[in-house]
Order: C-alpha cells, then sequence, then structure tokens
C-alpha cells in the first residue's frame, strides 16, 4: 500500500553549482523521506590502477588529483604511507610547513561548504561572502606554493618548497586578516534567528550511529565522538603545536556548521604557531630518499571532512604494487540513511549537504522509474523548496 | 550582426559539466561567478540546464559512464553554441590519460571551440577563455 504513494525524486548526477556528478534517488511519501539510495561511479578515474603504472615520485602529483579540494590530504596521505614504509622520519621544518598548507586548506575547504550550505538554504550573501573571504586563503597558497590550487608541495622525505623567512611576516599579516572575516562569518551565522530554527534538530546523527556507520571528520565530532587524526595519530606538526578537537554533542545540521567554523579558528592557531616556529627552526626541508624497500605502509591524516587512507605495498622496485585509497566521504555518506530517512524534503538537501560529500544534484539526465513516480523533481526544485522554507520562516519570524 | 548573436555575445549563459575532474577546474569555474572575479557583471551567468546554455563548459576527462550523457548535453544545448574544455584533463585527458576508465579528451567525443590548459586554470585564464571564444564569433 505504501509503496503506491511513494514518489521516487532523483538528485543529480549533475548541478551546476556542485563538483562531482553524484546521483540520490530519494523515496517520499508526501513530504517525508521515507528512502534513499546513492549511486555514484561518473567520477571514476581509476586512479588506484594508474598509481601502480607510476613511479613513487610521479604517485604523489596524481594523488593530489583526487580531489580537488582535499589537494593536500591525499599526498600527505600518501607520503605518510611512504615515509611509514621506508621507515624516514622528515626533519622538522618539513613538518611545519605540511602543516600550514594542511590547515590552509582546511580553512579554504570549510569555507567553501560554509557557502555552498548557505546557497542551499537560500541565503546567497552566506555564500558570496565565504567565497570572498577563501580568495585571501588562495592568495596564500599562491604566495606559499605558487598555485592557487594543486600546491604540489609535498614530496617523499618533506616538502618541495621552503618558506623564506623574508614571507613569513607577510604570509602571518594575512592569516591575521582572516580572523575578522572569520568572526563576522560565524557572527552572522549564529545569531541568525531563522538558521536556528531551521538547523537546530533537522537531520540528527546520534553519537552511537555516526559509531555505527564509521563517520570520520566533522560529521563524528558534531556527534560527540571526539576522533581526530590530527591527534590520535599526529603526523606533521601536530603533536608539537598546541590546538583543540571541536566537538559538539547534538549531531544535528546546525552542529556540523559551529564544528566547522570553530575549526577554522583552530587551524588559523596553528597556522600562527608553525610560522613563529619556522623562524627557529632551521633544518633541511627534505631528505634524500635513496630507495624504497619492499614492505608495507599506510597513511591516515585528517583531511577537512575527516580521515583519508591510503595503503601502499611495494615490492622494492620503484611503483608501487598495489595502492589503496579510502576518502572521508566513503564514510560519512552512508551516514544519509540514518539523517535523512524521516526528514521532510525541503530539509533533505541541507542534511545531504552537511557531512559536505562532494555532493551533486539535479536529474535531467535520469531515469525515472515511471511506476512508482507521480511527480518528480530535480535537484533544483529541491534547492527551491529548501529556499523557499528558509524565507517563509523569516517572513513568520522577522516579520520580512 | 543579427539580433540572435549581438545577444548571444552580450550575455553568455554557461552550462558547466563535471564530466569526471578532479574538482579544481570546477571550483575555480565557479569562483569567476564569486565576488572577486565576478562575471555576472558581463552578463555571463552560469545556468542550471543545458537547454538554456550557450556555451559548454566542460572539465574532467570524459569517464565512459558519463560519455552518453555528455553526448546528449552537447545534443539539448541549443544552437548556436560554442564548447570550451577546461583544464588539462578535458583537453588532453592529462594526468589520467592512461586509465582504463577514460573515454576523452572531451573533444575525442564532441567538437571543441575553445581549449583553456592548465591545471587548474586560474579564473583569469578561463574568463579570457570565454572572452576570445566570443571574440571569434562572427
Ligand atoms: S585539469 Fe587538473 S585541476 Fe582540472 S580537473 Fe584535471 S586534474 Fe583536476
Amino acid at each position: 500500500m505504501a509503496e503506491k504513494k511513494r514518489t521516487i525524486i532523483p538528485i543529480g548526477p549533475y548541478h551546476p553549482l556542485q563538483e562531482e556528478p553524484e546521483f540520490f534517488l530519494l523515496g517520499v511519501e508526501g513530504e517525508k523521506v521515507v528512502d534513499i539510495e546513492w549511486k555514484t561511479g561518473y567520477n571514476h578515474r581509476g586512479i588506484e590502477r594508474i598509481a601502480e603504472t607510476k613511479s613513487y615520485d610521479q604517485v604523489t602529483f596524481l594523488v593530489e588529483r583526487v580531489c580537488g579540494i582535499c589537494s593536500t590530504s591525499h599526498p600527505i596521505a600518501y607520503c605518510n604511507a611512504m615515509e611509514d614504509l621506508a621507515g624516514i622520519e622528515i626533519p622538522e621544518r618539513a613538518k611545519y610547513i605540511r602543516s600550514i598548507i594542511a590547515e590552509l586548506e582546511r580553512i579554504h575547504s570549510h569555507l567553501l561548504w560554509v557557502g555552498l550550505a548557505g546557497h542551499f538554504l537560500g541565503y546567497n550573501t552566506v555564500w558570496m561572502w565565504s567565497w570572498k573571504y577563501r580568495e585571501p586563503v588562495l592568495d596564500i597558497m599562491e604566495a606559499i606554493s605558487g598555485n592557487r590550487q594543486n600546491y604540489a608541495m609535498l614530496k617523499i622525505g618533506g616538502v618541495r618548497r621552503d618558506i623564506e623567512e623574508s614571507d613569513i611576516p607577510k604570509i602571518l599579516k594575512m592569516v591575521e586578516k582572516l580572523v575578522p572575516n572569520l568572526d563576522l562569518l560565524t557572527g552572522a551565522i549564529t545569531d541568525d534567528p531563522v538558521l536556528h530554527v531551521r538547523l537546530k534538530g533537522v537531520g540528527i546523527l546520534t553519537k552511537e550511529e555516526a559509531r555505527n556507520y564509521g563517520a570520520t571528520g566533522p560529521t563524528a565530532r558534531a556527534s560527540g565522538l571526539p576522533f581526530d587524526a590530527r591527534r590520535d595519530s599526529p603526523y606533521a606538526a601536530y603533536d608539537l603545536v598546541d590546538w583543540k578537537v571541536i566537538t559538539r554533542q547534538e549531531g544535528d545540521v546546525f552542529a556540523k556548521v559551529v564544528v566547522r567554523l570553530l575549526e577554522m579558528y583552530e587551524s588559523v592557531k596553528i597556522i600562527k604557531e608553525c610560522l613563529m616556529r619556522l623562524r627557529k627552526v632551521k633544518t633541511e626541508i627534505a631528505i634524500k630518499v635513496e630507495e624504497i624497500p619492499p614492505g608495507e605502509g599506510i597513511g591516515h591524516p585528517e583531511a577537512p571532512r575527516g580521515e583519508v587512507f591510503h595503503y601502499i605495498r611495494s615490492d622494492g622496485t620503484n611503483r608501487p604494487v598495489r595502492h589503496k585509497i579510502r576518502a572521508p566521504s566513503f564514510c560519512n555518506v552512508p551516514t544519509f540513511r540514518a539523517t535523512v530517512i524521516g526528514e521532510t524534503i525541503s530539509d533533505a538537501t541541507i542534511i545531504l549537504a552537511a557531512v559536505d560529500p562532494c555532493y551533486c544534484c539535479t536529474e535531467r539526465m535520469a531515469v525515472v522509474d515511471k511506476r512508482t513516480g507521480k511527480k518528480e523533481m530535480n535537484g533544483f526544485d529541491l534547492i527551491r523548496l529548501s529556499q523557499e522554507k528558509t524565507k517563509d520562516l523569516r517572513r513568520k519570524m522577522l516579520g520580512k | 550582426m543579427k539580433l540572435k548573436d549581438w545577444a548571444f555575445k552580450k550575455s553568455p549563459w554557461i552550462f558547466h559539466l563535471g564530466a569526471g575532474s578532479c574538482n579544481n577546474c570546477d571550483i575555480e569555474l565557479l569562483d569567476c561567478i564569486t565576488p572577486k572575479f565576478d562575471v555576472e557583471r558581463f552578463g555571463i551567468l552560469l545556468v542550471g540546464s543545458p537547454r538554456h546554455a550557450d556555451c559548454l563548459v566542460i572539465t574532467g576527462i570524459v569517464t565512459k559512464k558519463v560519455l552518453p550523457r555528455l553526448k546528449r548535453v552537447y545534443k539539448q544545448t541549443p544552437d548556436p553554441k560554442i564548447v570550451i574544455a577546461v583544464g588539462a584533463c578535458a583537453c588532453s585527458g592529462g594526468i589520467f590519460r592512461d586509465g582504463y576508465n577514460m573515454a576523452g579528451p572531451v573533444d575525442r567525443v564532441i567538437p571543441v571551440d575553445v581549449y583553456i590548459p592548465g591545471c587548474p586554470p586560474k579564473p583569469e585564464a578561463i574568463i579570457s577563455g570565454i572572452v576570445k571564444a566570443l571574440g571569434d564569433m562572427k
């Protein structure tokens, strides 16, 4: 009986605003979401296989292109795996530089997410703001690495470029300038009564569920699981500087926003401290790695979205025999089953976006099962629904 | 100049399709419409459907799964249209050219008018590419 009334709403695989094509099928009864299915594979490029045909040095640049937003997390994971395999300890200066890049990336990734989340809620101003404030981060990246994205800073045994003493004051000043912008953004988001209504208690992922699904990163930390690979198995300079793991207990979308916002402050703190230390620590920036012995190695740093995992097996030649990559979204996306089911369609978009998957919408090319589907909606309609709900709330609450 | 061409040049609407990219090209493209670059000033607008678009901007190698969809999107875009390949991946396959899941680069599937190389190209490069493409129209 219930089957008959169920409508299938496809989201994906393409959406003009989002990056990767991905495809969701929402099963709904009236306004309520009762089922969700996830299809992917549009973006499968066979990277693990390509890695096996490249030499160890080349793979660093390949893994950088697994995901553009995490274009430092993957190389760090890979280099950690290789250094684990070969039993190498990298020079201290390289550690600081790695941390600086990784944290800059975290800020840029979180800002990017805040912007898109704002857009999904109908707050396009938030979107434009946070992307505007993201630009200085990219400028810092450009100052350090010479490129806005795909920094090519990492290599096995250290980093490829040094941060010059003369550049440090300039970079410090740029980093300091980020803070008032973050304040503004945080204030605007946490003070808005409409956003509170819209996001609090929506899409709750309980601690239990987060644990069962194996959620990682901000998704887990917003549900009260204090896991952070940076603290739990330190790499780069994270055990040398002082910082906090941000957690929240509520597990709703709002908690996920707050965790990300506060994490950016921690990142700024880490970057500043690392830059200060760079002035004193005058070691090499990389050690020469002559040979990779046969063996296995793993690297699992904390990317902006959670823990990335790389596994390498070597047989003593100059290329990996097996290279396995597991990205954090792989763990976080299945939590949709716990968070979206039971919520309304207009909340679905923001809940799906809340774990910051490489998320994508709109139907157009989707094949819809006409037997079950009466009404078809695409990702646009969903975003529109979501935006309208915010508008409604605003009208009711603020009389605007 | 015909009215259609004039309108085309004055405000080209863009449909973006990620055909198996690493996101970076896509982010840089999106960056173009945010405050620092803000191409909307010039009437360039990102639209949600290929049926509304004048330009197709394609990023990434074309994966086998995307291949039929890319062809379909190309057919859905009304003439006159220009196709812009953004990034090394779209132009030549880039770092993924040896992959088993690659059906591209883009010009093997559909005709491409403008190539914007770079990995990823900077927003300035993307804007300049689009402007050049418009200038080439008679
Ligand atoms: S050209 Fe480079 S940045 Fe663009 S999608 Fe390909 S790998 Fe990513």
